[in-house]
């Protein structure tokens, strides 16, 4: 996968990355395994673009959100920032305040005893920018970007619906002037009619602002309307690579498949082919020896996995898939 | 002839009807129909602080034999609170039904008295709440908590509820189950547990399923597996099933009829591809629109619902739409409720002359 990333304009690079949390057993909790949560992650993101990761639980995409914007050290690989690997120091303190996060809880995520307009200017306080009436004109201006009223800063966030309360983490992310956006599941606690609002609010704000996000969902709908590429991921690892449209008309990898297979349309007169994948996602503590999905839809195959370094193969330009002789049909 | 008794007497040999008071209630001749559950003019409301709230006003559907019936809304429109009144669950003593009937076969489930009511409540009608994990007591093992409802509505002995479990277990689709009914919910991932509650509600053969969101908290391969596994049940038993989601899609998958509900009430009510095909109530539409589609353009303008919904306590009379519809209600509207209207045979509107202009 190594050519995708040649490209000029990278903002984030992530290159086989690894996060394996031990996992402690016996009288003296001693490592006696590890949970492989993200395992062999290699991904690029360009300037302006939006990233979409989907994936079910469990896969690992939380996990890699986290790494990225460095709430988790990474057990082995590297990423870089603007092509700058970013450890300690005043690269680091420029880092975090390029890479923000949006978290998926809107009600968990935002302190019940603080007020709005403190919450969105914590950032502001801990990198000491700007004095105390700039701070406030700054979280005006913010609140008004996302589509509340200036009358809100004083305000706690039991007293908003969640939209509101998603409305104001996002504000909160963007305090620092951020370049990218990691956004962890931001709509999925949303009701749908809430959720294309926020939806717009972020696409309106990419435009206006020049932001990068990496997008993390479930959905693979949301993540289809809203995404430039979209990775799948299953069991910590990448399985299929591509651009948005690309990779919804033209699945090659069986999970991708049976993904896109699983999301039910709304519209009865529409049958959709189910592909029903038996069983369910193995263990990342221990999983199987050869490819991870393989061993759940191709029992034939599967031995041939066993052992194989599998590489990445380019279907067509830009659309990368994980080249299992058990996932992928020639 | 009361269907219901109908039912109860021809066949069904494994469930002789527990409580023989029941036959002599309410046997009024209610007029006959094909539904199952008939929901008329339902009110409920709760005390808080703030004073009385309405969660439902004067909700009305009915859920035919062998049909689907998907109760869609956002949170907060009284789809929950439906179903719990249904099962007289509510909230105690915060939730009071002020009005309405509940006719389950021909008999009113409001009248019933608690002995009663625990008669019907998981052998007649059955229940699959959304949070398995909570659903499910985390201290006692599976096959404990399935042969629960085999003990507490059959007259069997622990031994074979035990056996009926393990066979039910087998029903929904888990491997080894002989094992599993050992194992404690922790143990499961939660598509199993899914199953679980599922199997717990179907042990009575229930002939009305009421799924409540049951797989809102599950992963969209794994909803796939469980709408399927509920589908082949409910062919299986010949069960009606009521199905309360916000996702439109699984609606469209799974549903004969749909309800739309708002802030408490039913704005419209038709056969799912009539309602698709030809939403008439703005809040539908507007529903309807403002999903992201996987065949839709990328990178648009998703259509939206301004505003939100409203809290409780702030309900008009009138058209409870008319905040968030963007055009203009007349005094009039806002104080009168809109009554229903057949726009089509057994397609029904809550027919506000602003919100369901086309």
């Amino acid at each position: 996968m190594h050519n995708i990333m040649t490209g000029m304009d990278k903002l984030l690079e992530i290159e086989d990355l690894r996060v394996h949390f031990p996992v402690r057993g016996g009288v003296f909790r001693r490592a006696v395994g590890a949970c492989k949560a993200v395992d062999g992650v290699t991904l690029s993101l360009e300037k302006g673009q939006t990233l979409g990761l989907v994936g079910e639980s469990g896969c690992g995409k939380s996990t890699l959100a986290k790494a990225v914007v460095k709430l988790i050290q990474p057990t082995s690989g590297s990423i870089k920032f603007k092509k700058k690997m970013v450890s300690g120091g005043v690269d680091e303190i420029n880092f975090r305040k390029s890479v923000q996060m949006v978290f998926q809880d809107p009600a968990e995520s935002l302190n019940s005893r603080m007020t709005v307009g403190s919450i969105i200017g914590e950032p502001l306080d801990v990198h000491k920018i700007g004095d105390k009436s700039e701070r406030l004109n700054r979280v005006e201006e913010l609140l008004e970007q996302v589509g509340l009223s200036k009358s809100t800063v004083k305000r706690y966030p039991f007293e908003f619906s969640g939209g509101q309360r998603q409305r104001i983490g996002i504000a909160r992310a963007l305090a620092l002037n951020p370049e990218l956006l990691v956004l962890d599941e931001p709509v999925s606690a949303l009701d749908v009619s809430v959720q294309s609002q926020v939806l717009n609010l972020l696409m309106g704000l990419q435009a206006e602002l020049q932001l990068t996000y990496l997008l993390i969902a479930h959905d693979l709908a949301v993540v289809k309307h809203v995404s430039d590429v979209i990775a799948v991921m299953y069991l910590g690892k990448i399985v299929e690579f591509g651009p948005a449209e690309e990779l919804y008309l033209n699945p090659i990898h069986a999970y991708t498949k049976a993904l896109i297979s699983a999301i039910p349309i709304p519209d009865p007169t529409v049958k959709r082919k189910k592909v029903v994948i038996p069983g369910e996602v193995p263990s990342p503590i221990n999983p199987p020896a050869g490819c991870a999905f393989g061993s759940r839809i191709n029992a034939v195959k599967y031995p041939e996995s066993v052992g194989q370094d599998l590489s990445f193969k380019e279907v067509c330009n830009g659309h990368w898939v994980l080249n299992c002789p058990c996932c992928v049909e020639e | 002839m009361n269907p219901f008794l109908l039912s109860c007497q021809s066949g069904n040999t494994r469930n002789t009807w527990p409580n023989k008071k029941l036959y002599l209630f309410n046997m009024s001749s209610h007029e006959q129909t094909d539904s199952l559950l008939k929901i008329r003019d339902l009110s409920v409301s709760f005390t808080t602080d703030e004073g009385d709230v309405q969660a439902l006003d004067a909700v009305e559907f009915e859920v035919k034999h062998g049909q689907t019936l998907g109760l869609v809304g956002e949170s907060g429109c009284g789809k929950s609170v439906t179903a719990l009144s249904v099962m007289r669950l509510l909230p105690q003593p915060i939730g009071k039904i002020n009005g309405g009937s509940i006719y389950f076969g021909g008999m009113d489930l409001l009248k019933l008295n608690p002995d009663q009511i625990r008669q019907i409540r998981g052998n007649e009608i059955g229940m699959i709440f959304q949070e398995p994990m909570n659903a499910l007591n985390p201290v006692r093992t599976i096959g404990d908590q399935v042969s629960e409802s085999f003990l507490l509505h059959q007259d069997i002995s622990p031994r074979e509820a035990w056996e009926k479990s393990i066979h039910m277990l087998e029903d929904v689709g888990i491997p080894c189950p002989e094992n599993r009914v050992f194992e404690y919910p922790h143990q499961l991932s939660g598509g199993m547990r899914q199953r679980i509650v599922i199997a717990i509600a179907l042990a009575c053969k229930p002939k009305l399923i009421i799924a409540d969101e049951p797989t809102t908290a599950l992963d969209v391969t794994v909803q796939s597996q469980i709408l399927d596994l509920l589908e082949s049940l409910k062919e299986k038993l010949g069960s009606s099933v009521l199905l309360i989601t916000h996702d439109l899609g699984v609606i469209a998958e799974t549903c004969d009829e749909v309800c739309v509900m708002y802030a408490g009430r039913v704005v419209e009510r038709a056969p799912t591809k009539e309602l698709f095909a030809n939403p008439v109530h703005a809040y539908t539409r507007g529903l309807l629109a403002s999903i992201p589609r996987l065949d839709g353009v990328s990178k648009t303008e998703l259509s939206t619902i301004d505003g939100m919904v409203p809290g409780l306590p702030e309900l008009n009379v009138g058209c409870r739409f008319a905040p968030r519809s963007g055009a203009e209600h007349s005094e009039e509207l806002l104080l009168q409720r809109p009554p229903y209207h057949e726009f089509t045979p057994g397609h029904w509107v809550e027919a506000c002359p602003v919100c369901t202009t086309l």
